[in-house]
């Protein structure tokens, strides 16, 4: 719509353009309205949903809003939160541009972030900057690579990349465990099996005068350069013809297989690199508790951004805050820390259910559009 | 390394195993055959699995009868079938995303309801000890078969029957196959679909009650890791075909019970990647039989699946 309405200002005609103007309005205004709508929609639907459990909704808002925006230690707690999830959304809002529907950002974010252990313990006594760097590349790859597979798994053998990329979770996770359970196990682990120290001086730094690690500044570069990819270059936009119109598309002649390998090793790549974040600036260390569930909830954060890469920043900044104020939810009003799992998937339902309101509300579709 | 009872109780283990193990794959396999067939996929199954999990196990605690479990977790299967059905029937909605969606809210809230479940002992499922002429207590362990398999068993003829020729059958065909073709004919697509949904939810929720009320035979929150959408898979692999679900559902069962037979003959290497088998094994037989040329053979012309 944007560009339609953009070639529309260099046509003469005055009247077309500014009733494209108008109908490109409409559609950003429905674009941002109708995902609210269906949170608020979700956060009823949750107020009643604790009612019933005999919890006062009221007080749910109140403390999710104090444990998200409420101080800045919340706010904080949010941001923080929030870094992983935009790089995992993109795991699934890349490869949607070329028509897929991958779920597999919990394996890329495990094995990015073992493979970037990996690179860490080996690196160790290297300067900070080229270990992290390795670190960061080690992780690209690895989750890059992984997503692929379920890409060209796609493209060449017709394997349903929804199945794969979600059994290929299950899988990472399986890697996961033998591998810190088995060789790359630090002895002195004992009750809780992990790998080594990736050295405490090879840690990504916090942001100064915050306790905010710097991969939130990684992420949002990332959703940027993801943005400009895929609406300002030929690759993104035969990326999004080939994700309309397959038939099309190779009509032209445009090189399918390469745009579905590569937007899938790009949201894999994100999502390996949210791994690495996880271990070089959070845990230190490759175990088991590297499965946060951060790949999970970037799909949601993929659906509610409507598969737009900026649109994942403000996105993932929102239910980085749902889960933040969890720990505040579960202190006062004893409610099970699965709470803000299950607001999460009444947020996805909603918003997919959502999707059959767009273009019927007649606000955002005036014909003659005088907005 | 290995105790005095020798190898012969492997392959054993593994048969019974498969049996144990491959309860659940069936159920949730045929159910969501009976959804594909009608033109839609649920992967929402994995949800319904964990819910009836965690519904069948509190409901047997709470009233003290395993039986009532099980028929509470097809109830809420039905539940979870009809919240997808419902949702997929509206304009422009994708059947894939709601499913994705529908196993995480299914999880979570299984999650977020079960907490009070997770101590205590509810009363399990019955078996049949069909080694009573055995002495062997490995055998005995092999050939004690619960109920519910056999019911489940007692399921493949009939909807093998069922799809072919009762009328209900043909409806569901014809729906899975042309959506105008039904409407030309006179046959309300949406509700057809619906109706399919719940009953793969009702199965489905059945086989999640299988896992908190025999084997594993506990409710947690890590009750079911994939199960639901290996079983999900299964169904491609099995072209539709209950038959073919049940053999592939037996061997998916074997390949989840070699790990831990070998761990109780005490062999513990490779144990992760052991119990990931049946991942492994699903991808590597969609690898070889999917095809990006030709549509699959059986496949319900109207799955988003396949197309």
């Amino acid at each position: 719509m944007v560009e339609e309405a953009a070639a529309a200002i260099a046509a003469p005609n005055g009247t077309v353009t500014r009733r494209l103007l108008a109908a490109a309005s409409g559609a950003a205004a429905e674009a941002v309205a109708i995902p609210l709508g269906a949170i608020v929609v979700s956060l009823l639907v949750f107020g009643l949903f604790v009612a019933l459990a005999g919890v006062n909704p009221l007080a749910v808002y109140g403390y999710m809003v104090e444990g998200s925006v409420g101080s800045w230690f919340s706010v904080q707690n949010t941001l923080t939160r929030a870094a992983p999830l935009i790089l995992t959304g993109l795991c699934t809002a890349l490869p949607a541009q070329a028509g897929l529907m991958i779920i597999g950002g919990e394996g890329a974010f495990v094995i990015g972030g073992l493979v970037a252990a990996m690179a860490g313990v080996a690196l160790t006594g290297a300067p900070a900057f080229v270990a992290i760097l390795a670190m960061a590349a080690a992780g690209i790859l690895a989750g890059g690579t992984w997503v692929a597979f379920a890409g060209a798994l796609r493209h060449w053998r017709g394997v349903n990349e929804t199945i794969s990329s979600l059994l290929l979770n299950y899988i990472a996770i399986a890697i996961l465990n033998q591998v810190v359970e088995g060789v790359f196990r630090d002895p002195r682990s004992l009750n809780k099996p992990s790998s080594p120290s990736i050295g405490y001086d090879h840690m990504i730094a916090t942001i100064p005068g915050t306790e905010i690690h710097w991969g939130l500044v990684v992420g949002i570069v990332a959703a940027v350069c993801a943005y400009v990819l895929i609406r300002h270059t030929t690759i993104g936009f035969a990326a999004r013809v080939a994700g309309g119109n397959v038939r099309a598309a190779r009509m032209v002649g445009l090189p399918i297989a390469r745009l579905v390998v590569l937007t899938c090793f790009l949201g894999g790549a994100a999502a390996g690199l949210a791994g690495m974040i996880e271990v070089a600036a959070v845990q230190e260390r490759a175990s088991a508790d590297l499965v946060t569930g951060y790949g999970y909830t970037g799909i949601l954060v993929a659906f509610l951004a409507r598969q737009n890469p900026l649109a994942l920043i403000p996105v993932a900044i929102l239910l980085g805050g749902i889960s933040a104020s969890g720990g505040l939810l579960q202190r006062h009003l004893g409610l099970p820390d699965a709470a803000t799992v299950v607001l999460q998937g009444i947020v996805f339902v909603v918003i997919l259910a959502s999707d059959a309101v767009y273009g019927r509300i007649p606000w955002f579709n005036r014909p003659e559009g005088n907005a | 390394m290995i105790g005095g009872s020798g190898w012969w109780i492997i392959p054993l283990a593994v048969l019974g195993g498969a049996i144990r193990v491959g309860t659940p794959f069936l159920f949730v396999s045929l159910g969501e055959c009976i959804t594909e067939k009608s033109g839609r996929i649920n992967l929402g199954l994995e949800g319904t699995l964990v819910m009836g999990a965690m519904s069948g196990y509190a409901v047997s605690y709470m009233s003290g009868s395993p039986w009532l479990g099980v028929f509470a977790a097809g109830l809420v299967g039905i539940g979870m079938g009809l919240l997808h059905g419902a949702i997929c029937s509206l304009q422009r909605v994708n059947d894939i995303a709601v499913g994705i969606a529908l196993m995480l809210f299914g999880v979570g809230l299984a999650d977020y309801l079960g907490k009070p479940f997770i101590q205590p002992a509810a009363p399990q499922l019955p078996s049949i000890n069909f080694a009573w002429w055995s002495a062997s207590s490995e055998v005995q362990n092999a050939f004690k078969i619960n109920e519910l398999f056999l019911i489940g068993v007692a399921l493949v003829p009939l909807l093998v029957w069922a799809f072919r020729t009762t009328r209900w059958g043909l409806i569901l065909r014809i729906v899975g196959e042309s959506a105008d073709g039904a409407r030309a004919l006179g046959y309300p697509v949406i509700p057809v679909r619906i109706i399919a949904t719940c009953c793969g939810g009702f199965l489905a929720g059945v086989g999640g009650s299988f896992l908190s009320l025999y084997y594993p035979g506990a409710w947690s929150e890590r009750i079911s890791s994939g199960q639901g959408i290996t079983a999900v898979a299964l169904v491609i692999f099995a072209r539709w075909n209950p038959k073919l679900c049940f053999y592939a559902a037996l061997l998916f069962g074997g390949a989840g019970a070699l790990g831990p037979s070998l761990q109780a003959v005490g062999i513990h290497g490779g144990y992760y990647l052991l119990n990931a088998l049946p991942y492994i094994l699903t991808l590597l037989i969609m690898i070889v039989t999917c095809s990006p040329k030709r549509n699959l053979v059986g496949a319900p012309a109207e799955l988003s699946i396949t197309k």
